[in-house]
């Protein structure tokens, strides 16, 4: 078992044009550094690193199990084996 | 080229002048690969804004799981401006995230809520470039056939 992360179109260019890749870990900041290893350039496209803190990218939004993990501890979220871990660009815009 | 069917449009135009003044968003659905616009998606608008717009994250995450399981992908991404014209602005392209994704752009600056003339432009944003494209605009599906 693994967690699946069902990437966004925009990102499979790193994934060889996969949907969904697996990885381990047991939180989402470790799960992106295993995913990483095997898709280099992946994690810096879903994790903004600045003065030696992580945090998710602005127009970034990731659910893990269906919940925007925004709200409930980001890149500190717990995940599991057996977990579905979705990445959807941010979709928004406007007049300005 | 967006080739689009004219209901399809008419749902976009329809659903920018109910929310009028605020900007109303939402996707076409179409099979993975097809850049065929199927479904049409009317969203809501999370900020409520006269300009501004962005997905509810709930409803995006749903419909996202939605389009996963029926292999669909955003074929359009549609969103209107209701004071200005039909043409991205610096907050549209810096926001632009689906490679794949024909971007319409709906004004309904002219004639707001009432039927009157509106602009409908699509558009490719890739990588920060904003590229004008020509719609063409297919037959409804005959009517008999519909159940709706």
């Amino acid at each position: 078992m693994a967690v699946e992360v069902r990437i966004p179109t925009i990102l499979r260019t790193y994934t060889g044009g996969e949907k969904a890749v697996s990885g381990q870990g047991s939180t989402l900041a470790e799960l992106f550094d295993d995913v990483e290893g095997r898709h280099p350039g992946l994690r810096a496209r879903i994790v903004d690193e600045k003065d030696s803190t992580a945090a998710l990218r602005r127009f970034v939004n990731v659910y893990v199990n269906d919940e925007d993990v925004r709200f409930s501890g980001g890149l500190s979220s717990p995940v599991a084996d057996g977990d579905v871990v979705v990445v959807l660009p941010a979709v928004a815009g406007g007049a300005l | 080229m967006l080739r689009i069917r004219q209901d399809l449009v008419d749902g976009m135009v329809a659903h920018a002048r109910a929310d009028h003044p605020d900007e109303a968003c939402g996707i076409v659905a179409g099979p993975e690969g097809s850049d065929t616009p199927v479904r049409l998606v009317p969203m809501i608008n999370a900020d409520r804004s006269p300009t501004f717009f962005r997905f509810d994250p709930a409803e995006q995450l749903e419909i996202s799981k939605q389009m996963w399981a029926a292999d669909e992908e955003i074929v359009v991404v549609y969103h209107s401006h209701t004071a200005t014209e039909a043409y991205p602005s610096r907050t549209d392209v810096s926001y632009a995230a689906e490679p794949q994704a024909h971007y319409v752009l709906v004004s309904t600056a002219e004639s707001g809520r009432e039927p009157g003339p509106v602009s409908v432009r699509s558009f490719r944003i890739l990588d920060g470039v904003v590229t004008e494209e020509d719609i063409e605009v297919l037959p409804a599906p005959d009517p008999q056939g519909e159940t709706d």
